[in-house]
């Protein structure tokens, strides 16, 4: 918009400032928890940093709290990682390829299988949550890291934003593909995957960020401290038993836990954010 | 470099819509062939049969004496141009022109040369580390043209190829597409729904309405001969004109006149054709044309207008500077031979 109208650009930054401090006022508040110790915190949190971050911190991601039942969160945080990397993963390469086979092939049933798959969609994690259980269970996956992985894989969502992708890339492309002599894998291998990058890395941080937060799964399928992810360990951290919950500790986890899909954001950014906004030419 | 033969070819989609209904043409070794006809009446359907990406109902398409009905559009040894031109948008001018040959297993140093030389041949030697988005209409238009030259293929393939371009470009990459064609003598068949074009281009035209085949000839035959009042109103511009008339003993009565009739047509009613630029000007010629419109285009000037009396539209196109006005009643002569007569019923030629 070009417009000039200094008391109008005066109420747009003060709203934007206003929501950015919303947003942004919890996270600073668990930070500030973090630096102090115990004792300061219990009473109500500070509004200025303390000085005792750096004994939270290496205390956190040494030891752990062996008080509160979690292991040492640099066990946690690689579990997360493994469990978010993995379903991640998982659930681009299986969307991609039915996608794929949705909108390229022709057989039988295509269309139901389509409609099978979208509708999973209205059927999240939590709904299914105890069958799946089950199977998990019977299957012997309990404690382990596909156990934590597998079931949450299969993505209606992705499938769909691809299936949508490819039905906007031209028919011509394909054509022009088959005239140049590139089968089918060669045809999905060098154009649509170069195609689809924006979009490949929009999902990857939408879908890493899902992966990471996953908090009910992992709580009921793992019992065995050593495949706890942080987003539960810390709710184990809260649920001390008889003890205070040790806050500042907490909150030190909560502000590491942050951090990767963080990382993940920034290193996509330009790539994110381009495949939410534009389809490429 | 090879024939191009067309037997009998049908093409029928499911619901039992014909969209080819049986359609045989012989290109011949480095002919152009223009498919040229209104939209929808089958002409990049047939192109895309030839090039394998619609399949054959009926009949049968060979290139250089092979039958490649059954065959792969990559084995058919054939390259299309498409309108959108469909280049790759995420590899560069080199990369779309090495993808086909990489695809062929040709060695890469062998690629090379080959992409250089073509690229050399269309002038797009700079141009070969862009990317498509980087490049102009035109250079884009001549990257799918190398695409299709570097593989050299038995046939070229072109659907509607320049309707993505200016007027003025068109103009120039008509001229350049010809050239190259000439200077490659690769067979081509080429689609297009513009008149001029077809014209311009080819060595064999063939109308096509409705699914096969008005006529087919040299542009200049289809143009002074034209088969059918279809093909008389759809070559040339501005169009033929036509208007109801009969022949009898005073000779061809037309809604403007009595002419004298051409020899050897048979009494009774018809439709009569007369091109724009064979009526010409003339103070007690047997034709009246009351002018409503004058385009002047320079070299020439059209007069459009109606036959006193009559709902007959008919356009003139007049040359020199002794031009009519508007609302002006014009005479005007035609010479016999420049008549063309059709059966009304079935709108084919009678002589």
């Amino acid at each position: 918009m070009v417009e000039r109208r200094p008391f109008l650009t005066f109420i747009q930054h003060a709203v934007l400032i206003l929501g950015a401090a919303m947003f942004v006022f919890p996270i600073y508040l668990a930070f500030v928890a973090s630096t102090h110790t115990a004792a300061e915190v219990s009473g109500g949190v500070p509004l200025l940093p303390g000085a005792e971050m750096i004994r939270n911190y290496s205390l956190v991601l040494g030891e752990g709290i062996s008080a509160a039942g979690a292991p040492p969160l640099w066990i946690m945080l690689m579990n997360s990682t493994i469990m978010a990397l993995s379903i991640t993963i998982g659930k681009i390469v299986i969307s991609l390829l039915s996608a794929f086979a949705v909108v390229y092939f022709k057989f039988p049933f295509r269309m139901l299988a389509f409609w099978t798959i979208f509708v999973t969609l209205m059927l999240p994690v939590e709904v299914r949550i105890l069958p799946t259980f089950e199977v998990v269970a019977q299957l012997g996956m309990l404690n382990s890291y596909a156990g934590l992985s597998i079931p949450l894989i299969a993505s209606a969502t992705a499938t769909f934003l691809f299936r949508q992708f490819f039905m906007t890339v031209p028919d011509q492309l394909t054509e022009a593909a088959r005239i140049d002599g590139a089968g089918p894998m060669k045809f999905f291998r060098d154009i649509l995957l170069p195609l689809s990058r924006t979009n490949l890395a929009a999902l990857f941080v939408i879908l890493f960020i899902y992966g990471w937060n996953q908090y009910l799964w992992p709580l009921l399928v793992t019992t065995d401290e050593s495949y706890y992810t942080i987003v539960m360990g810390i709710q184990r951290m809260a649920n001390a038993g008889e003890e205070t919950p040790q806050w500042h500790l907490i909150m030190a986890t909560a502000i590491l836990a942050l951090l990767p899909p963080v990382v993940v954001i920034l290193a996509m950014q330009r790539l994110f954010v381009r495949g939410l906004v534009e389809v490429e030419k | 470099m090879s024939n191009i033969q067309i037997n009998n070819v049908r093409k029928t989609y499911p619901g039992g819509i014909d969209a080819i209904r049986g359609i045989t043409l012989d290109i011949a070794d480095g002919e152009f062939c223009v498919l040229v006809g209104p939209s929808g009446c089958g002409k990049s359907t047939l192109l895309r049969m030839i090039a394998g990406l619609e399949t054959i109902t009926d009949g049968s398409v060979s290139i250089g004496d092979r039958v490649v009905n059954d065959l792969e559009p990559a084995e058919r040894d054939i390259a299309m141009v498409f309108q959108n031109y469909a280049l790759y948008p995420h590899m560069t001018v080199y990369g779309n022109m090495a993808y086909g040959l990489k695809n062929r297993g040709v060695p890469k140093d062998k690629i090379k040369v080959m992409v250089d030389e073509a690229a050399a041949t269309l002038g797009l030697s700079e141009f070969l580390t862009r990317k498509p988005a980087q490049l102009s209409g035109g250079q884009r238009q001549r990257v799918a043209m190398g695409r299709a030259i570097v593989r050299q293929p038995q046939a070229f393939l072109f659907d509607e190829p320049l309707s993505n371009l200016d007027a003025k470009l068109r103009l120039k990459t008509r001229v350049e597409i010809r050239d190259l064609q000439q200077r490659l003598g690769t067979t081509s068949i080429y689609v297009t729904h513009d008149q001029m074009e077809a014209m311009t281009l080819a060595d064999q035209l063939v109308v096509l309405n409705d699914g096969a085949v008005e006529q087919v000839g040299t542009p200049i035959d289809v143009y002074n001969r034209p088969a059918s009042v279809f093909v008389a109103e759809f070559i040339g511009s501005p169009p033929m004109n036509l208007m109801p008339g009969e022949i009898d003993e005073s000779g061809l009565v037309t809604p403007a006149g009595v002419v004298a009739a051409p020899a050897g047509v048979r009494h009774g009613a018809v439709t009569i054709g007369i091109r724009p630029e064979h009526l010409h000007p003339a103070s007690d010629g047997p034709l009246r044309l009351k002018v409503r419109v004058v385009e002047h285009l320079g070299a020439s000037a059209n007069a459009h207008g109606t036959v006193p009396g009559h709902a007959v539209e008919m356009i003139a196109s007049l040359t020199g500077a002794d031009l009519p006005d508007k609302g002006e009643t014009l005479g005007l002569t035609v010479a016999a031979e420049n008549l063309h007569l059709f059966d009304p019923e079935t709108g084919r030629r009678l002589h």
